[in-house]
């Protein structure tokens, strides 16, 4: 972020204008790069209580979404064969300042339909993916969520976003949620949820197996499993997402520091300058009478 | 109820030697959306209000799916205790290695419910449903009349 302020430094020893306006002007730039710095230190302390708060509702909610995917894996549930086209959900946020969360989403899904994006339709949960699909992928994309990432999600959220898949209108055989697992305060992983119809989980081979089941059944199975998955999510994407943001405010307030180091020095040597040079002025000034 | 738990015993019984699938102990997981009640563990039994029925899950049960009801869910831990929740919705699957997920929308203990608080959301949820113009509305209103009354019945038990 503060890469391209170093632009405006000015060089030493090729100082065009000596005296107060270059003074003024480092003096200004300096109280800006503080400034930025306090904000930036600040959202590094709001997002560290928001990563606490979500962290501590993520380890509640890892065990429903294993145990919501178990039944998937068991059965070993696969998508309609003959009805190709799929969803996809790219579960991001609202806010930004959070390295590349929201980028690394969008990029595993431009990959993914790189070659061929005719079949599938996007789901963007949150205003960042869909700024940035909305650039190559714009015909794809059938809805956005927004209002996500500034409170903690709730069921209720998740429960929206199912529902709205399922009256979407969209006819898919299979879908998946990409989101961001979090795996430590500086690494997350960019993986794959899938999520299946309930002809799809009638179709399963193993499903056999299952007594007394009927369509109402498999189908409100599969809603509810939509919304734990959606979820389960969430959860994973917001917390990830605060401890990003979190490291990167941290190494954002870091640079700001380098930076106000470095001003400060010169600002030190350009003062001192512009006093020797009116001093010898002055001296100059009085060789003279 | 019981008498659906019986019939269901007695089904697994008459299946006893055909199954294939194991007789591991039960892997019971019961979660609700911001708390994990069990994680893996070995109960003895479990009964689950369902839409088909209210049913008792014992270890090796046949593999299944069912969609929870309003009501109070039993664990029988070993020995002779039973811990009773309250459950408003969900979902229970049972699968073939003798595991079982139960994920909740909402859950509590049961003697954690307030009896007062629970008459104030029936009597809310009886007002919201006859005051509701449309259909939508109207029918969600009963859902929630439908746990209030089932949450009340919960408390007054526990």
């Amino acid at each position: 972020m503060f890469s391209r302020c170093a632009l405006l430094l000015p060089h030493n020893g090729h100082q065009q204008v000596r005296g107060m306006a270059t003074l003024k002007t480092i003096s200004m730039r300096l109280k800006s790069v503080k400034n930025i710095q306090k904000i930036t230190q600040s959202m590094k302390m709001v997002s560290a209580a928001k990563y606490n708060r979500a962290e501590r509702e993520l380890r509640t909610a890892r065990p429903y979404g294993a145990a919501t995917k178990a039944f998937y894996e068991k059965v070993d549930v696969k998508g309609e064969e003959e009805k190709p086209n799929q969803l996809i959900v790219a579960c991001s946020s609202d806010r930004g300042l959070c390295g590349a969360i929201h980028s690394n989403v969008c990029k595993h899904i431009k990959a993914e339909l790189a070659e061929d994006s005719s079949k599938a339709a996007i789901l963007c949960v949150g205003d960042k993916s869909r700024a940035q699909l909305s650039r190559v992928l714009a015909q794809n994309i059938i809805g956005q969520v927004g209002e996500v990432g500034r409170k903690p999600a709730t069921f209720e959220d998740a429960a929206k976003v199912a529902t709205f898949i399922l009256n979407s209108g969209y006819d898919f055989g299979s879908g998946k949620i990409i989101y961001n697992r979090f795996r430590t305060v500086v690494t997350y992983d960019t993986l794959e949820l899938p999520f299946f119809t309930a002809s799809g989980i009638s179709a399963a081979e193993k499903i056999g197996v299952y007594d007394s089941l009927d369509a109402d059944v498999v189908q409100s199975y599969m809603e509810y499993s939509l919304a734990s998955l959606m979820f389960f999510a969430l959860k994973e994407g917001a917390c990830s997402e605060q401890s990003s943001r979190m490291t990167s405010m941290d190494a954002a307030s870091k640079n700001a520091g380098e930076m106000i180091d470095k001003l400060t020095l010169t600002y030190n040597r350009t003062r001192q300058a512009v006093i020797t040079g009116e001093l010898i002025e002055i001296i100059s000034g009085a060789a003279c009478v | 109820m019981f008498g659906r738990t019986a019939h269901t015993l007695a089904r697994h019984v008459s299946r006893a030697g055909t199954r294939a699938y194991s007789d591991a102990p039960m892997a019971f997981t019961f979660a609700s959306q911001n708390q994990v009640f069990y994680n893996g563990a070995n109960v003895r039994q479990v009964d689950v209000p369902s839409f088909s029925g209210s049913f008792g899950i014992l270890p090796s049960h046949v593999p299944s799916l069912a969609v929870l009801k309003p009501g109070v869910l039993t664990v029988f831990e070993d020995g002779s205790t039973a811990k009773k929740f309250f459950v408003s919705s969900g979902v229970v699957t049972i699968n073939e290695d003798s595991s079982v997920q139960i994920l909740a929308e909402e859950a509590a203990a049961v003697d954690e419910l307030d009896l007062g608080s629970a008459r104030d959301i029936l009597n809310k949820a009886q007002s919201a449903a006859s005051s509701a113009t449309s259909e939508e509305a109207k029918a969600e209103a009963l859902i929630t009349v439908e746990v209030a009354e089932e949450l009340v019945k919960a408390a007054e038990s526990g």
